[in-house]
């Protein structure tokens, strides 16, 4: 192992990759949508001035509650109202549960709407308080209800992309790895450029950069700053909520607590990379979880040569952290070039002081 | 609105006799802050289409009037007429639907927002129902622009604009939402005087059609200059009316400071010794990575103030921090009494008897939650007697303080109370105890003065003039060129990065070192085209 | 914080024209002890509310969701029994009060280290990373020393642990004071990462040889001796040596000075001649060594190994301690306390009266919400000349994601 050319165990590395490019790529877009409406939701909330770091305990709340609700609502309703469609597996309990679960998410930031706004509070202590509270009311109520071992509401099931179009040259692999989702996956994707074209072609758009920016001029034209950083930021939670559910309700169907790991922070890291925008954010998303992807890949796919077994002997860890690992390395890389909006995470103050 | 006067300007008495309802009257306005009241009762009175001028030194409540016209502040008392009908202004977009529009001293524009963004903030026409129009923005403001005589590009970015362009947006702003009183605030603050005789010519012309305009100033030459009536406040109150043809800058200064003033300090003799600081092809890195400072060679001596005058943003921030350390040299050199001590650390420097008053005081000069004590010993307080073997001495910090704030006359009840708490002169008071406090060779004064009131800026003058005396090398930068032609013996122009010229500071002709501030000393035609139109 | 900053005014509330005659009223010894009373009201009065405030919404939650048990109804009784169960686990038996000082203990040393960051104006949510490094690299040296002498092995592997912690604050520190990455998203990255490298240390290189589970050799004549009770061990004395060390550093020595003056505002500490960036990055390594000091003496002193299935909820803890305890030693000390109480009396809690111990959690975060929201509490209960819920923090979120600081 110690005298491998660098260069063929490149080759073989990029042949590893290329061979396995459709794998990676349908893991990574799915490795990427929490992460990505982490930051979407950074990118709509920091916009407008205020830091949501937040967002970590809202995905977890939203997970916690949109399983939960199913819970109850497969134990509750009638059977004939459960059924469920072909396409993307959609049920009354499910649809019930990813409403509570952006209900939630809302609800949430509503709190840290008016901690950070209405009481001024430092907005990243705010946002530590929503984690911190999270992380308890989820664990506690998961310890008592999940005793019983309850009946959960099942999953939201993927787009089968059709066999002919999957394997189109070229480009199949890459319809496969964006429209063989769940609907949550496809409607975050969606999201992304909605929110991009909303926020630098449109009114809320121009006010919410103008607020971010600078609220007392936003003001001085008669904007209602407190108004659209409420609206803002509660957006924000829902979008939070939407990666919550996901993780519950259509990546897995079952609520472990600390479910959401860490990717609400991933999604902020994603949020500064990509410089405050929606494509940006999601763009480094992708970034981030096709670290993971490909850690994954080695992890199941290893090929036998002398890469493969390179690759096998490094500890699976070292597989587990890489995205943690990755995202620090960008972030340390990237910030210097990377300016947030001008009012971020400062309170304001309406009515001028002298 | 649709009607252009004749660009002719009329001289201001001769102005037609005005109408009998004011445009614009404000009856018993009284604002209280906490401890302080800001407007006590004050009556004010607009006539249609007159320049009215509200003079007042910083913190005489002119601000807070504005503010409370402009519903940025609710009035504990008092009342508002617009066209003899009582009014309520419950907040800005209130004051623009009746056609009241404020530029701001601190501008009100977003820098990276394009021109045309900033100016339909607020006011978006929409087609396809979300979308924002665009081209019609664009056409609206280029055909405004026009009627008034300048020319602006919607497009460009605000930040990339000069800041007598970006005043213009301000305006444009107003005018874009039919203002029929526009509120301007300090609006010359920040311009070269031919800025200002431009920005003149077009508030001319907004008055002659027919629009109110209320001028607040504290510059008395300008006011006499501009306004059509004169309303002088002091401590929040009315204390005199006048018109320009019947009243003096002698008689406006009393009345707004309230005692006789001398509009000059005495700068005396300087008697210039040996080269102290010497400045040699110093070029410097702004924020961005851009060259702000671009091959800047100065020398300052003993006993002589230097002062540098220019437009901010012309790299006069970034050659100060080099020189004190706080920002790396790209190349060049700086050396003092012939030691090089490019680069060198502001805690070196520091140490080689060099002081430095900061333009932003809450910024670099204090840190307002900590005592004044502690702020007073905030570059020595690992020396002893404040300090040994990194243990520090609050008996020695505290006696130390007390010493300081008698002898600068800082207003304070104890020496541990928050430098926050105290006024904007007294904390800069603070700073220039910990500075002056010991004998120095070179001094750096970065708009000492900016935003004090006459009897702080008096102060600081005379100590900065009493350390020149004791043979100190003073570099003064400051955007007000009033300030650099009455303080300096020599005058060096900053333009984009280099100084541009150097002039005697007692015989230098205001207009020429305007020119030399907007242009470079080109000829206009080289230099960026002047935006207003030729007169 | 917020609430009672207003530096820009130029008018502000006292003294604008007083003058400056130094006030000094003849001080008696009853006036003094007046005013020191009058201080701790002030200081102490807002947090002392909020957790009443939290233990009455905890206890209305608990009732909410006794529900939830299969086939129970609403159990008004359920809190009492609750609180009841917490109080005997944790200050009302003998056993509970020593367990409560051996949970204070490394709550009482990570909180001290977010304090300081907080001072620094740093928000250090790596704790729990720094916290298990700590513990990992510490059972990795004990082993080394294990069978040497207790004068040579407790000192060696406390040292081994320390190191470890600060070297997981210093790579945030370097990160922020050099590349401008926000500490918020590293040390949380961190703390992810640190778990990957504890579960790769215990199930592999510190891997007892054939034992059946993923676990580590006991640290032998590394463990801290007991002082009182079953396991009130040697490191609740060093966590409580701690408090004075890190007050007077803070408040005696000029290092603290510049700490202070750095987080207050970096330009102006920058112009005075500190320099914030080695600061940073000395503050966040001894704010890291702090947390693994508190890894470290809970494997030396309490497990004596590491499992796979060592957690701890440490690190999220000490933020709450920290910020309740208003970044000041003796308040962290006092709120240190307070968690460790409850930590104590929690499993006591669960098995007693059938309320999962993450209520304690739950309680933790109620406690943050009104301390944020102490100005609205001050007018609503009237309460005047007390402080804000939480000390000075005011550029922790100023340098967010910008550049890095020079």
């Amino acid at each position: 192992m110690t005298d491998i050319p660098v260069l063929g165990f490149i080759i073989q590395f990029l042949a590893f990759l290329i061979d396995q490019l459709p794998t990676i790529s349908h893991a990574a877009v799915a490795i990427a949508i929490p992460i990505g409406l982490a930051g979407l939701c950074g990118v709509v909330s920091e916009r407008s001035g205020v830091v949501n770091i937040g967002l970590e305990g809202m995905m977890l709340t939203a997970a916690f509650v949109g399983w939960v609700v199913g819970v109850m609502a497969i134990a509750l309703l009638p059977p004939d109202l459960q059924g469920r469609t072909d396409v993307f597996g959609i049920s009354l309990p499910l649809l019930i549960g990813l409403v509570a679960a952006l209900l939630s998410g809302m609800l949430l930031a509503l709190v840290h709407a008016w901690l950070s706004i209405s009481v001024r509070a430092d907005q990243i202590i705010s946002g530590v308080i929503i984690n911190i509270a999270a992380i308890g009311l989820t664990g506690y109520l998961n310890t008592l209800i999940s005793g019983g071992s309850p009946q959960g509401a099942g999953k939201f099931t993927p787009l089968q992309v059709p066999d002919n179009i999957a394997n189109l040259p070229f480009i199949g692999w890459l319809i496969d790895a964006i429209f063989d989702q769940g609907p949550i996956a496809i409607s975050a994707i969606v999201l992304v450029i909605v929110v991009q074209i909303l926020l630098f072609r449109t009114r809320w758009g121009l006010r919410t950069r103008a607020v971010g920016e600078h609220p007392r001029a936003a003001e001085t034209v008669g904007i209602n700053v407190i108004r659209l950083r409420y609206r803002n930021v509660i957006m924000s939670g829902a979008i939070a909520a939407l990666g919550g559910a996901y993780l519950s309700m259509e990546l897995t169907s079952s609520f472990q607590a600390g479910i959401s790991a860490g990717r609400g922070f991933i999604g902020l890291a994603a949020m500064i990379v990509g410089r405050w925008t929606p494509i940006g954010a999601f763009g480094a998303a992708l970034l981030f979880a096709s670290s993971s992807a490909i850690g994954r890949a080695i992890t199941f796919a290893a090929p036998d040569n002398d890469m493969g077994n390179f690759l096998k002997d490094i500890p699976q860890q070292f597989y587990d952290a890489l995205p943690y690992i990755v995202t620090i390395v960008v972030l340390a890389g990237l910030i210097g070039r990377s300016m947030p909006p001008a009012a971020d995470g400062q309170p304001y103050e309406r009515e001028a002081a002298a | 609105m649709s009607t252009v006067p004749p660009s002719t300007l009329t001289p201001p008495d001769e102005v037609p006799p005005p109408p009998a309802v004011p445009a614009l009257e404000m009856r018993g306005i009284t604002k209280r802050y906490p401890g302080v009241v800001a407007n006590d009762h004050i009556d004010l009175e607009i006539k249609p289409g007159e320049i009215h001028a509200l003079l007042g030194e910083n913190g005489a409540g002119k601000t807070t009037l504005m503010n409370v016209l402009y519903g940025l502040a609710v009035p504990d008392e008092g009342e508002i007429l617009l066209d003899g009908v009582s009014v309520k202004i419950a907040g800005p977009s209130d004051a623009i639907a009746r056609g009241i529009s404020m530029v701001h001293q601190h501008f009100m524009l977003v820098p990276v927002l394009t021109v045309a963004e900033n100016i339909i903030l607020g006011e978006e026409t929409l087609h396809r129902a979300a979308f924002i129009d665009h081209g019609a923005a664009n056409r609206k403001i280029r055909e405004l622009a026009e009627r008034f005589g300048f020319e602006i590009d919607p497009t460009a970015k605000v930040a990339t604009l000069s800041v007598g362009q970006q005043q213009r947006v301000e305006i444009l702003k107003a005018l874009y939402r039919d203002t029929r009183i526009l509120v301007l605030d300090e609006p010359t603050a920040v311009l070269t005087p031919q800025e200002t005789d431009e920005i003149f010519v077009l508030l001319r012309r907004l008055a002659d059609s027919g629009r109110s305009i209320i001028f607040i100033s504290h510059k008395l030459y300008e006011v006499l200059a501009i306004a059509d009536r004169i309303t002088v406040i002091r401590r929040g109150r009315v204390v005199g009316q006048r018109l320009p043809k019947e009243t003096s800058e002698e008689d406006l200064a009393e009345l707004m400071v309230g005692r006789e003033v001398l509009l000059t300090v005495a700068r005396g003799e300087s008697s210039p010794g040996g080269v102290v600081l010497e400045i040699d092809d110093l070029h410097v890195k702004d924020d961005r990575g851009h060259e702000a400072v671009r091959g800047v060679s100065l020398k300052v001596r003993a006993g002589e103030i230097l002062g540098i005058a220019g437009v901010a943003g012309n790299g006069q921030d970034e050659l100060v921090e080099a020189l004190v350390g706080l920002r790396p040299v790209a190349s060049g050199q700086v050396s003092l009494d012939g030691k090089d001590i490019t680069s060198a650390s502001p805690r070196k420097i520091h140490e080689l008897d060099v002081a430095y008053v900061p333009a932003d005081r809450h910024r670099f000069g204090l840190i307002l939650s900590f005592s004044i004590a502690d702020n007073l010993v905030l570059n020595r307080y690992m020396n002893p007697p404040f300090a040994r073997a990194g243990i520090r001495n609050d008996a020695a910090i505290t006696a130390e303080a007390e010493e300081n704030i008698a002898e600068f006359d800082v207003r304070t009840p104890s020496a541990s109370v928050h430098a926050g708490t105290l006024s904007g002169g007294n904390q800069q008071k603070v700073v220039v105890a910990r500075e002056f406090d010991r004998d120095l060779k070179l001094l750096v004064l970065d708009q000492p003065t900016r935003g004090l009131d006459v009897g702080s800026i008096e102060f600081i003058h005379r100590q900065a003039i009493d350390k020149r005396q004791a043979g100190t090398a003073i570099l003064l930068v400051s955007a007000e060129l009033d300030e650099v032609l009455e303080m300096s013996d020599r005058i060096a122009v900053m333009y984009r990065g280099q100084v541009v010229g150097e002039r005697d500071g007692r015989t230098a002709d205001k207009n020429e070192i305007g020119l030399l501030m907007a242009t470079g000393g080109k000829p206009p035609s080289e230099a960026k085209p002047s935006t207003v139109a030729d007169e | 914080m917020t609430d009672q900053l207003t530096p820009q005014s130029p008018q502000s509330p006292q003294s604008v024209n007083s003058p400056g005659e130094p006030s000094k009223p003849p001080v008696g010894w009853s006036v003094r002890a007046r005013s020191l009373l009058g201080q701790a009201w002030s200081a102490m009065a807002m947090p002392l509310l909020a957790i009443f405030l939290a233990l009455i919404v905890g206890a209305v939650v608990i009732i909410l969701t006794s529900v939830l048990k299969p086939g129970a109804t609403f159990d008004v009784g359920l809190p009492i029994r609750a609180y009841q169960a917490l109080w005997d686990g944790s200050l009302g038996s003998e056993n509970g009060r020593v367990t409560t000082l051996v949970q204070t203990a490394p709550l009482l040393l990570a909180g001290l280290g977010v304090g300081l960051g907080f001072r620094a104006g740093l928000f250090n949510i790596g704790a729990q990373g720094q916290f298990l490094v700590g513990a990992v690299f510490c059972v990795a040296g004990a082993l080394v020393v294990r069978e040497q002498d207790p004068i040579i092995a407790i000192p060696f592997s406390l040292l081994v642990g320390a190191i470890a912690g600060a070297v997981w604050g210093f790579i945030p520190g370097v990160l922020k004071a050099f590349r401008g990455a926000h500490e918020v998203v590293t040390t949380i990255m961190l703390n992810f990462i640190a778990l990957a490298l504890v579960s790769w240390m215990i199930t592999g290189p510190l891997r007892q040889p054939r034992a059946p589970q993923a676990v580590t050799p006991d640290v032998g004549n590394a463990t801290l001796p007991i002082l009182f009770g079953r396991d009130g061990h040697l490191g609740i004395l060093l966590a409580f040596l701690a408090v004075p060390i890190v007050w007077f550093v803070l408040n005696r020595m000029t290092i603290g000075f510049e700490i202070r003056a750095v987080g207050a505002n970096p330009e102006a500490s920058r112009y005075a001649g500190m320099k914030p960036r080695r600061l940073i990055v000395f503050t966040m390594s001894a704010a890291g060594m702090l947390a693994g000091l508190a890894g470290t003496i809970n494997i030396l002193g309490i497990s004596h190994h590491m499992n796979a299935s060592f957690s701890t909820t440490v690190g999220f803890d000490a933020i709450t301690v920290a910020l309740l305890g208003r970044s000041n030693p003796i308040g962290i000390m006092l709120s240190a306390l307070l968690f460790g109480m409850l930590r104590a009396g929690a499993s006591q809690m669960q098995i007693q009266a059938g309320v999962p111990a993450e209520l304690v959690d739950m309680l933790e975060a109620i406690i943050l919400f009104f301390l944020v929201a102490s100005p609205v509490l001050r007018r609503v209960f009237r309460l005047r000349g007390v402080k804000s819920g939480l000390g000075t923090t005011e550029t922790m979120t100023r340098t967010y994601g910008s550049e890095a600081i020079r």
